[in-house]
């Protein structure tokens, strides 16, 4: 295996940190995809969630397992984008002042079809802490667009505490990381999302999670 | 050289660790016969369970092998992972997640007060200072609504884990009396505490019949503490005169109180975790559950048996 300076941020920096910061509790870990493409979508409340979703990965997929990320926040400062480009490997894309004539997920698209894992989170933004916010169209748009590719629900718990939007210094808190069952795509737009949001709810109640207020 | 000499184990502390291995390796053999004989049943949990010893004993021993500072660092992060599961377990207010950042920062000073042998701040800093803060940074928020019963979980979660397990540490720094260091004293009793959980288990999977408190631990019989209790008090009776500057008679008494305070520290967790609504506190240990479900009978064990030895000996 060549060198790779994303796994061994990871194997040096990432998993450590996780370890003491959080620690895992992970469900089904046998039902993650072993090879890509594929679509892993999991609900966003925290910057930790991309990591958390990486590292359950092993080392030797890792290169291929790719978070898409918003280029307006990741890609606005130099040290950050090299951070997010080089030790992450996001696929950005343009959430805000894109022409109607550009497609904003075809480097979605072209990683998939490079058999990238591609970590995506329907929710589009972090939102509030440890609440689930209504998804955006593109996870659907996708599964359309790549019929033959898994889609993967995941249910996180417990890093929006940790960390969540607009905190600085992260709080230990263990997390709870629930894999789902592939999800079979709708052909209809709101019966697609309905059915994810579903998959998400019947994953959130495996465990139990008081409302965090 | 002569430095790495002098941490091979001597005299008893030599021989109770390759008890311990002795122990361990019987477990393990008597698994795998288990396995062979009877294959219709699952032993893939005993199993895990007795492979997770062997992690367990061999990186505690080594700990308490190598240096004193490495000892507190390792129980340090033993009470900040307790902590962690505890804070994770029990239901906070999101209003607080700035107090619980002042509530890990406990963790490094206690250890730090036992670092540097303060025994007076080392015995009020939970107690007493950390009692007074936590309620102060959460009246700079100013939610009211849940107050009382966050001030006082959060304290009391602190209590648990990190206040009563870093008795464990300051035992390292009683002075040498009779031969019995500090590394002895911290193996007898984790020794003992560990060794009464496995007595109590098996004598209970083994006799158990009648239910001694169904409501908090079903698993718990009358049958298995009693045996445990028995197993243990000989154990204590043999081994405290070597490892510690306990005297034939009053080990007697630590070899009753001992047993049934690591049996009530246990079923005072489950009660807690009954109360959340939960079965383990975690899933870190394979086999175990997490690592308050290890360390919980140490909790009321370590305390009691540092105040003990101290009235009667420092």
């Amino acid at each position: 295996m060549r060198f790779s300076l994303k796994r061994a941020f990871f194997a040096l920096v990432v998993r450590p940190f996780l370890l003491v910061v959080t620690g895992f509790n992970v469900r089904h870990a046998e039902r993650l995809p072993q090879s890509g493409p594929a679509l892993v979508v999991a609900n966003h409340n925290s910057h930790l969630d991309t990591l958390v979703l990486m590292s359950l990965f092993p080392a030797r997929l890792l290169d291929r397992v790719r978070p898409v990320a918003a280029a307006d926040y990741f890609l606005k400062s130099g040290p950050l984008a090299w951070f997010s480009q080089k030790l992450i490997g996001i696929i950005p894309v343009t959430r805000v002042g894109r022409a109607a004539s550009e497609d904003p997920l075809a480097a979605v698209s072209a990683a998939l079809d490079a058999s990238s894992i591609v970590i995506f989170f329907p929710e589009g933004t972090r939102g509030e802490p440890e609440r689930f916010q209504e998804m955006k169209s593109g996870i659907f748009h996708l599964s359309r667009r790549h019929p033959g590719v898994k889609v993967v629900p995941v249910f996180l718990h417990g890093l929006g505490k940790a960390l969540p939007k607009g905190a600085f210094l992260p709080v230990p808190f263990f997390c709870d990381v629930f894999v789902g069952e592939p999800f079979d795509p709708v052909s209809e737009k709101d019966a697609f999302l309905a059915a994810l949001k579903t998959r998400f709810e019947s994953l959130r109640a495996e465990g139990s999670f008081p409302e965090w207020v | 050289m002569s430095e790495v000499l002098e941490r091979v184990p001597r005299g008893p502390l030599l021989y109770v660790f390759v008890g311990i291995l002795g122990l361990l390796a019987a477990a393990t053999l008597l698994g795998a016969l288990l396995a062979r004989a009877r294959p219709e049943k699952d032993w893939s949990e005993l199993n895990a369970r007795i492979r997770s010893w062997w992690l367990m004993a061999g990186v505690f021993m080594l700990a308490i092998l190598l240096s004193r500072a490495v000892s507190l660092v390792f129980l340090a992060f033993l009470s900040f992972l307790a902590l962690k599961e505890y804070l994770s377990l029990i239901p906070t207010r999101r209003a607080d997640r700035g107090v619980l950042l002042w509530v890990y920062l406990a963790v490094p000073l206690q250890y730090a007060w036992v670092w540097i042998d303060w025994y007076g701040m080392f015995i009020i800093f939970i107690p007493v200072y950390m009692f007074i803060l936590i309620p102060v940074r959460m009246v700079l928020h100013g939610q009211t609504e849940g107050f009382l019963r966050a001030a006082g979980t959060i304290h009391w979660g602190l209590m648990t884990t990190v206040f009563t397990l870093s008795h464990i540490a300051y035992l390292l720094q009683l002075p040498e009396q009779g031969g019995a260091a500090g590394a002895s004293l911290v193996l007898f009793l984790v020794l003992v505490t560990q060794f009464n959980d496995v007595a109590q288990y098996t004598w209970g999977k083994l006799f158990g019949r009648h239910k001694v408190m169904p409501s908090v631990s079903p698993n718990k019989t009358y049958e298995g503490l009693l045996g445990g209790m028995a197993t243990s008090f000989v154990l204590v009776y043999f081994l405290a005169p070597e490892l510690t500057p306990l005297t034939r008679n009053e080990s007697l008494v630590a070899g009753f109180f001992l047993p049934l305070a690591g049996f009530l520290g246990d079923v005072s967790v489950s009660a807690i975790k009954r109360d959340i609504g939960v079965k383990d506190s975690g899933s870190s240990i394979p086999g175990h559950g997490g690592v308050l479900d290890r360390v919980n009978s140490l909790t009321f064990t370590a305390p009691l048996f540092f105040h003990f030895l101290r009235y009667l000996h420092f």
